[in-house]
C-alpha cells in the first residue's frame, strides 16, 4: 500500500484526474464530460488561451514579461470584428493581428528603449487597451444597426469549417465518407469511445483558423529551437550582455518577441470573434490573455506545454458551457483526487497537508451528495478556478529565463 | 539640492499631460471636432459648483483604491485585486450592517471594521497563494477578480437578498438612518448643492494614515526598502514571505475602504448597479500620483474631473469615451516619463557625486 502511493511521483499525479474524469464520464448524467461536442466546444475555446499563451512565451523568451496580453487581446477583438465588418472574415483576422502587433510594440517601446517596469507598462497597457477599444467602438459604428457603444454588427462571411474524411464522415467532393471516430463513440466502450471523442472533437467541424493555430505550435517549436534568429531570441533572455558580445542585436530580438507576441495574442482576440461570437462584444476576452500566461507558465515555457496547458482551460471552459451539470461530476473528481493526496501525504508524513485535503475533501464530497447542479455562477468562474489549482500544482518545476523582467541597457554588463 | 530633483519629477506628469492632451486633440481633429472647443465646454462644465462636488465625491473612492494598490507598489508588489476586494468588502459590510441600528458613529465604525477585514481577508488568499505555491499575485488577483465576481452574484442572490422585497433584481437590505455617512454640505455651506459625501473625512485620515504607515513606521520602512532593494532587505533581516503577506492584506484593508464612500454616502445598499471598475482605476491613479499620498490625491482629482467634465460632450456630439482614452494615454506616458526622468536624474546624482571628489 505504502509502495503504490510512494510511487505516485508528481508525473503519475498528473494524469489521475484524466483517468477521474473517464471513470466519473461513465455515469449517464455525467457523460458530457468526454462527448465529442465537449472536445469540439474545448479545442475551440483553448485556442484564444493557446494562442496568447504562445504569444506570452515569444515575449518571455526574449526576457520581456508581457502581463499586457489581456489589453492586446481585446485590440485583437476589435480590429477583428471592424476588418471583417469591413472587408470580410480572413481580413478580420489580419487586420486584428496587426491591432495586436501595434499594442506589442507599444509595449516594446515603452520596455525596451524606455526600461519601463515590465508590469507597470503592461498594466498601462490593459488599461489602454480598454479605453481605445470602447472609443474606437463609438466612433466606428455610428448609426450602424446592430451596433452599440459596447458591441459591433456581424462580421461579414465565415472562415469555412473542415471535417476529417473517414476519420470523422468529411466530404471528398460531393460524397459522404464512412464517420470512423463517430461510429466509435457511439458503442460506448470504456476508454475508447471516449477517447474518439476527444480524436473527434479534433477533425469534425472546425475552423480552418482553428487548423492555423495547432499548426502554430509545432512552427514556434521550430523558429525558438532550430534557427538562427531563435536562438538569438532565446539567449537574449538569458544572457542579454553575453549576447551583445557575439554581436547579437539585443534591443532588436526584444522588439521581434514582444511584437510577436502581440500579433498572437491580436490573433487570439481576433479568432474569438471570428471563430466564435461573429461581433465584438466588450470584456469579451474575460481574462483570457492571463490565462494564456498562466497556462505558458504550466506548459513550463515550451510550446507543447502551452498546448496541453491551454487544452485543460479550454475543457474547464467547454464544461461551463455545454454542460453545468458535468461540471457538478467535476466536484466528485475533485473529491476523489484530494483524498488520494491526503493519503499520499499521509504516508509522507505531511500531517498539516493531509489534514486539510481531507477537510476540503470531505466538504466537496458533502457538497456533491447534497446537489445535483452547480449554481450558475460558479460555473461561470470554472476555468478561472481551474488556473489557480493548476498553478498550485504545476509551479514549483518552472524554469524561467534567467534575466526576465530585467531591464537592459546596451553596453551594460550584468 | 534634493528639491531640485523634485521639480524635475514633476515635469513628468505636466508633459504626460501635455503630450495627452495633444493626441486627444490629434483624434478630436481626426473625427472632425474642434479640440479646442470641446476642451473649452469640457473645462466650463467642469468647474460649476455642482461639477465640483461630483468631482470631489467621485475622487473618493478613486483616491482610496489608489492606496490601496500603492501599499503593494511600495514593496514592488501588484495587487490588480483590489476591485474583487472592494466589492466582496462592500457587500458583507451592506450586509450585516443592515441587521441592527447603534449610534451612528459606532454604527460607522462596525460597518468600516467589517468591510476592512473581509477585504483583507480576501486579499490575503493571493498572498498566500504566491507565498506558498509561486503564483504570481497579478494572475492569481485577476483570478480571484472573476472567483469574486461569480461569489458575489451568488451569495447576494441566495443569502444576501433583502428578504420580502419587491424589487425583482437581488439588493441588500437598507442600511438603517444610523449607518449612513452625513454628507458634509452643513460644514461647508453649500446646501444649495447635492450631497458632497462624508467619507471625504474618512479618505483624507487615509491618506494621514498611509503616509505614516509607509514612510513612518518599520513596517513601511521594510516595505521601502523591500521594493528598492529585495537582496538587501533580504540581507538586513526582513523575511520577504512574511512581508508579502503583510503587505497584501494591508493592501487588501485599504481596498475595503474603496466601496464603503458610495455605499455609506449614497447607495446605502448593495444592489447589481454598485459601482465597479474602481480598483482598476485606482491603479492608474497610483501610477500617476507615484504612490505618494499627495501625488495620487491630484490624481484622484484629474481623473475624476476628466470622467466628469465629459458628462458634457455627449450632449455637443462629442464620444465622452474621449475621456478614458485620455486616463489611458496620460497612464502610459507618464510612466515612461517618470522613467526616462529617474534615469536622468539618476545620471545628475552621478555626475554632483563625482564633481565634489574631484574637488578634494
Amino acid at each position: 500500500m505504502k509502495i503504490i502511493f510512494k510511487s505516485l511521483t508528481k508525473r503519475y499525479m498528473v494524469f489521475m484526474p484524466v483517468l477521474l474524469v473517464l471513470v466519473v464520464a461513465q455515469v449517464e448524467t455525467y457523460s458530457q464530460l468526454t462527448t465529442s461536442g465537449t472536445f469540439g466546444a474545448a479545442v475551440r475555446l483553448a485556442i484564444p488561451i493557446l494562442l496568447a499563451g504562445l504569444g506570452g512565451l515569444y515575449s518571455e523568451k526574449t526576457g520581456v514579461v508581457n502581463i499586457g496580453l489581456e489589453g492586446m487581446m481585446i485590440m485583437g477583438t476589435w480590429f477583428g470584428a471592424w476588418g471583417g465588418y469591413t472587408f470580410g472574415a480572413w481580413q478580420g483576422v489580419f487586420i486584428g493581428m496587426l491591432g495586436g502587433a501595434l499594442f506589442g510594440l507599444i509595449h516594446a517601446i515603452a520596455t525596451v528603449s524606455f526600461q519601463v517596469d515590465h508590469i507597470v507598462s503592461g498594466v498601462a497597457i490593459n488599461i489602454l487597451a480598454a479605453g481605445v477599444a470602447r472609443f474606437l467602438n463609438v466612433i466606428a459604428y455610428k448609426g450602424v444597426p446592430y451596433a452599440s457603444s459596447t458591441a459591433s454588427p456581424r462580421i461579414q462571411g465565415d472562415i469555412g469549417i473542415f471535417t476529417m474524411p473517414f476519420l470523422a464522415g468529411g466530404k471528398i467532393g460531393e460524397t459522404d465518407t464512412f464517420n470512423l471516430l463517430g461510429s466509435l463513440e457511439n458503442l460506448d466502450f470504456f476508454l475508447v469511445s471516449d477517447f474518439a471523442g476527444l480524436l473527434l472533437g479534433f477533425v469534425s467541424n472546425i475552423s480552418y483558423l482553428t487548423l492555423f493555430a495547432l499548426a502554430l505550435v509545432p512552427v514556434s517549436i521550430l523558429v525558438l529551437w532550430f534557427t538562427p534568429l531563435g536562438l538569438q531570441m532565446r539567449s537574449v533572455g538569458e544572457y542579454p550582455a553575453g549576447s551583445e558580445s557575439l554581436g547579437v542585436n539585443v534591443y532588436l530580438m526584444k522588439y521581434i518577441g514582444v511584437t510577436i507576441s502581440g500579433a498572437l495574442s491580436g490573433l487570439a482576440g481576433s479568432y474569438l470573434v471570428v471563430a466564435g461570437t461573429g461581433t465584438y462584444l466588450e470584456g469579451q476576452t474575460g481574462g483570457r490573455g492571463f490565462i494564456g500566461l498562466a497556462s505558458m507558465l504550466f506548459g513550463n515555457y515550451k510550446p507543447f506545454g502551452v498546448l496541453m496547458g491551454s487544452g485543460l482551460f479550454g475543457f474547464a471552459d467547454a464544461l461551463q458551457l455545454r454542460s453545468p451539470k458535468a461540471v457538478h461530476g467535476l466536484l466528485i473528481i475533485a473529491a476523489v483526487f484530494l483524498l488520494i493526496l491526503t493519503i499520499k501525504a499521509f504516508f509522507e508524513k505531511k500531517y498539516k497537508v493531509s489534514a486539510v485535503s481531507f477537510l476540503l475533501s470531505s466538504a466537496l464530497f458533502i457538497w456533491f451528495m447534497n446537489s445535483t447542479t452547480i449554481p450558475n455562477e460558479f460555473v461561470y468562474f470554472t476555468p478561472h478556478i481551474t488556473t489557480l489549482i493548476v498553478l498550485s500544482f504545476a509551479n514549483q518545476r518552472i524554469k524561467l529565463p534567467e534575466k526576465l523582467a530585467v531591464p537592459y541597457k546596451k553596453g551594460e554588463l550584468n | 539640492m534634493k528639491m531640485k530633483f523634485r521639480l524635475v519629477s514633476l515635469s513628468a506628469p505636466i508633459v504626460a499631460l501635455i503630450i495627452s492632451f495633444g493626441l486627444s486633440s490629434l483624434i478630436l481633429l481626426f473625427i472632425g471636432k474642434n479640440p479646442y472647443e470641446t476642451f473649452q465646454i469640457m473645462f466650463e462644465y467642469g468647474i460649476r459648483g455642482k461639477s465640483i462636488v461630483s468631482i470631489i465625491n467621485r475622487s473618493i473612492p478613486l483616491y482610496i483604491s489608489a492606496i490601496a494598490v500603492a501599499v503593494g507598489f511600495k514593496m514592488g508588489l501588484f495587487n490588480i485585486g483590489v476591485e474583487g476586494q472592494y466589492l466582496m468588502g462592500s457587500l458583507i459590510a451592506a450586509y450585516i450592517g443592515a441587521q441592527f441600528s447603534i449610534i451612528t458613529p459606532l454604527h460607522i465604525l462596525f460597518i468600516i471594521i467589517i468591510a476592512v477585514a473581509t477585504s483583507s481577508m480576501w486579499a490575503a488568499i493571493a498572498g498566500y497563494l504566491k507565498v506558498e505555491k509561486g503564483i504570481h499575485e497579478v494572475i492569481s488577483t485577476i483570478m480571484l477578480n472573476y472567483i469574486g465576481t461569480g461569489l458575489i452574484a451568488y451569495s447576494l442572490k441566495t443569502f444576501f437578498d433583502e428578504p420580502n422585497s419587491n424589487y425583482d433584481l437581488p439588493r441588500t437590505t437598507e442600511l438603517p438612518e444610523t449607518g449612513k455617512m452625513p454628507s458634509l454640505n452643513k460644514f461647508f455651506n453649500i446646501e444649495d448643492l447635492q450631497d458632497l459625501h462624508g467619507f471625504l473625512a474618512i479618505a483624507v485620515l487615509v491618506g494621514i494614515f498611509y503616509y505614516w504607515l509607509v514612510w513612518k513606521t518599520t513596517l513601511g520602512f521594510d516595505l521601502r526598502i523591500t521594493g528598492s532593494n529585495p537582496i538587501a532587505a533580504k540581507f538586513s533581516g526582513i523575511n520577504p514571505n512574511r512581508l508579502i503577506v503583510i503587505a497584501m492584506i494591508t493592501s487588501g484593508g485599504f481596498a475595503g475602504l474603496v466601496g464603503l464612500a458610495p455605499l455609506l454616502g449614497y447607495f446605502h445598499r448593495y444592489t447589481i448597479d454598485f459601482p465597479t471598475g474602481l480598483g482598476f482605476a485606482g491603479i492608474g491613479v497610483a501610477l500617476l500620483g507615484r504612490n505618494h499620498p499627495f501625488g495620487m490625491a491630484i490624481g484622484a482629482l484629474l481623473f475624476a474631473f476628466l470622467q466628469r467634465s465629459a458628462q458634457i460632450l455627449d450632449l455637443n456630439d462629442v464620444p465622452k469615451e474621449i475621456e478614458q482614452m485620455m486616463q489611458a494615454f496620460i497612464l502610459l506616458i507618464v510612466v515612461v516619463f517618470y522613467e526616462v526622468i529617474r534615469r536622468f536624474i539618476v545620471k545628475q546624482q552621478i555626475k554632483d557625486a563625482s564633481k565634489s571628489t574631484d574637488k578634494k
